[in-house]
């Protein structure tokens, strides 16, 4: 498991460079095989028994934020990338660029707000970033504009088996798909790490474009809303329950005589699955099952309460099933018909 | 030619949702497999049949999917929740009866709503009427799919059936291929799958065949009901040629070409505008390098619903109409 490592690497899409540089560093401690195509889709090959070609990809960007602006003062202004939540943003640390300059996010204080802007949730253009300078020149010798930002948030092991990180979309995939090719299985496979999914799955488009596979498996972190106040089918996924099995979201319906062999299979290894009781939310499946003549598409996922926050939180159990699941699934399938 | 009511009722009839189009795949290559040169399906289960010829690559394509539900929860008591398959609106489903893809059925039932509460997808629910959990374990899973149970219905000039979206571009292209006059023509037929979520299946089948000019046959709607749609397309008026919905900009050659078709050959037609929707040919003229390309419409009231309304001469009319774009 390499979750801590990737976990506390800053991502944000369009801007995996840190993220990239330590898994090619993986890959060549592993021994595999990899090139690193135009938009920065890491592409390992491990090379086995072959059946069909098959594609697992996990996606290494996570959503963050850009310096849009600098006031006269030196405070940053900054607009989301990809789907940040608004509502968590307020008095979180973050690291800034290349150097991660430390910062944080502020806004006004509740004595001074109204009583109509206290119950609410404050809008993206009423925060900043305050990095501890007095001036625009300070400022500008630190940050510039385009710089993104990251929350400051490491990773903790804590309660039964469960982990608090950021970015566990998708460094969890990151992570399974490493777990997966170190252990050199005679098993042939490509592993793509993608970029961009959090803007709309480019790089695995383009990297499907390149690699025409035939069946692809998107490994992903994904939502769980196991928590106080909602009723168990409006949960989406339950943490502890093991690997999340996609039926439709947002961008694929899932090929379902596919997704009953995966559901064979994990039944057949004992391996914990569950599916996502929702439709809502896309992956790298989308972009991957539609490009050029087509392919079979599964998407097996850990389920992350909290995602897209500083706080994701999910089980190492459920780490652990995913893996064997996508393990047997890929075995399976390159054995033949 | 007769409108052929047993078939455009078998069609109609047959489960297909989004996604688990495999009982139509049967019945569409078993009802042309003799008049073809080729069927391929492709890996989302897209029918590709070709009538082969030296000459222009034409595609047509009608999508086999229909709108449903997908089952996302199951529970003991036999309740079952569910996402919408394709444009479904909440407000439209409570009390419908549904049929699933093994024959059972079940009715929409919906949570209390207080007054002035929206209907939310989430508020509603299947029941399966059954007290044992046995029953309910057995037969019904997570990622199950169910449609409207609506029964085939016709008049002396039109028919109320589920699905005439996209059941009638089926039928008319399974007509138009067994009687496909002679001519050089590379002619494909595609029977897509996905397009209700997408589309998906048209744009990877298109893909693969790479045509030199694309027409989709598909329903559009209607402005001659009072349901509020301000639009010229009426019912019995003819094929309908597409000049634009949100998808699609008709590639002037093509509106120029089925124009022409229709006048020549006395086929009664009308021009359609469309506010809203798109379809296949969407997809397909953005593939590759660009694929100039139309849509023959077939005009349809009360799309999206358990009944749909179509009128068997405005069919009649797009099969002659495909016919002759095959041969020109």
């Amino acid at each position: 498991m390499f979750l801590k490592e990737l976990t506390e690497l800053s991502g944000v899409s369009g801007y995996e460079y840190e993220v990239r540089n330590y898994i090619k560093s993986k890959l060549d401690e592993i021994g595999c095989e990899y090139k690193v195509d135009k938009l920065g889709n890491v592409i390992a090959h491990n090379k086995g028994k072959k059946n069909k070609k098959i594609m697992l990809a996990a996606h290494m960007d996570e959503v963050g934020l850009i310096v849009s602006h600098i006031d006269s003062n030196g405070f940053i202004k900054f607009q989301p990338v990809g789907g940040v939540d608004q509502r968590i943003l307020n008095s979180k640390s973050v690291l800034i660029g290349e150097n991660k300059i430390p910062g944080v996010i502020g806004s006004k204080a509740i004595h001074l707000m109204s009583a109509k802007e206290r119950g609410k949730s404050i809008p993206i253009d009423k925060l900043y970033i305050d990095i501890g300078t007095y001036s625009k020149k300070e400022t500008e010798e630190l940050v510039s504009i385009g710089d993104y930002v990251v929350f400051k948030s490491s990773y903790v092991e804590f309660g039964e088996g469960l982990i608090k990180a950021k970015a566990l979309d998708d460094r969890a995939g990151c992570s399974v798909l490493l777990d997966l090719l170190s252990m050199k299985l005679d098993v042939d496979f490509y592993g793509v790490f993608t970029v961009m999914e959090e803007v709309g799955s480019r790089g695995a488009q383009v990297a499907a474009y390149g690699l025409e596979p035939d069946y692809a498996i998107v490994l992903e972190g994904t939502v769980c809303v196991h928590m106080p106040g909602v009723k168990e089918n409006s949960m989406v996924t339950l943490i502890g329950r093991g690997a999340a099995l996609s039926l439709m979201d947002s961008s694929t319906v899932y090929d379902i005589d596919e997704v009953r062999k995966v559901e064979n299979i994990a039944e057949k290894y004992g391996i914990s699955y569950q599916f996502r009781t929702s439709t809502s939310g896309g992956n790298d499946a989308g972009a991957i099952h539609k490009t050029k003549e087509g392919s079979k598409a599964v998407a097996i996922s850990l389920p992350c309460r909290y995602i897209h926050s500083p706080v994701s939180v999910a089980s190492k159990n459920d780490y652990d099933n995913v893996v064997r699941l996508i393990k047997a699934v890929i075995s399976e399938n390159q054995k033949g018909e | 030619m007769n409108f052929n009511s047993e078939l455009m009722k078998k069609l109609s009839d047959c489960f297909s949702p989004s996604g688990r189009e495999k009982n139509m795949r049967e019945m569409i290559i078993n009802e042309i497999k003799t008049y073809t040169d080729e069927i391929k399906v492709d890996a989302l289960g897209n029918v590709i049949a070709r009538k082969k010829g030296n000459g222009k690559k034409i595609l047509f394509s009608a999508h086999m999917d229909q709108i449903g539900l997908i089952i996302t929860h199951v529970d003991d008591k036999g309740i079952l929740r569910f996402s919408n398959v394709g444009g479904i609106d909440p407000k439209n489903l409570a009390g419908l009866r549904m049929v699933f893809g093994n024959g059972l059925e079940g009715v929409v039932c919906s949570e209390e709503i207080k007054d002035g509460e929206k209907i939310a997808m989430s508020s509603l629910f299947i029941d399966v009427a059954s007290t044992s959990k046995e029953f309910v374990r057995n037969n019904f899973k997570a990622g199950d799919m169910c449609i409207f149970k609506t029964e085939y219905y016709e008049t002396e000039n039109c028919v109320i059936c589920r699905a005439a979206d996209d059941r009638t571009g089926c039928y008319i292209l399974i007509e138009a291929l067994k009687n496909q006059p002679a001519t050089d023509n590379d002619v494909y037929y595609v029977f897509s799958v996905q397009e209700e979520v997408g589309p998906i299946g048209a744009k990877t089948a298109g893909y693969r065949i790479n045509p030199d000019l694309a027409i989709a046959l598909d329903v559009t709607a209607t402005g001659d009901s009072e349901d509020g749609i301000k639009m010229d397309v009426k019912l019995g008026e003819g094929a309908a040629v597409k000049l634009m919905d949100k998808s699609l900009i008709t590639h002037p050659q093509i509106k120029d070409l089925l124009t022409q078709l229709a006048v020549e050959n006395n086929i009664k037609y009308q021009y359609e505008v469309l506010e809203f929707g798109g379809t296949d040919a969407g997809a397909i003229h953005l593939l590759r390098e660009g694929v100039p390309s139309g849509v023959i419409s077939i005009p349809t009231r009360n799309l999206h619903s358990s009944g749909e309304i179509f009128s068997k001469s405005d069919v009649l009319e797009c099969i002659k109409l495909v016919q002759e774009v095959a041969a020109k």
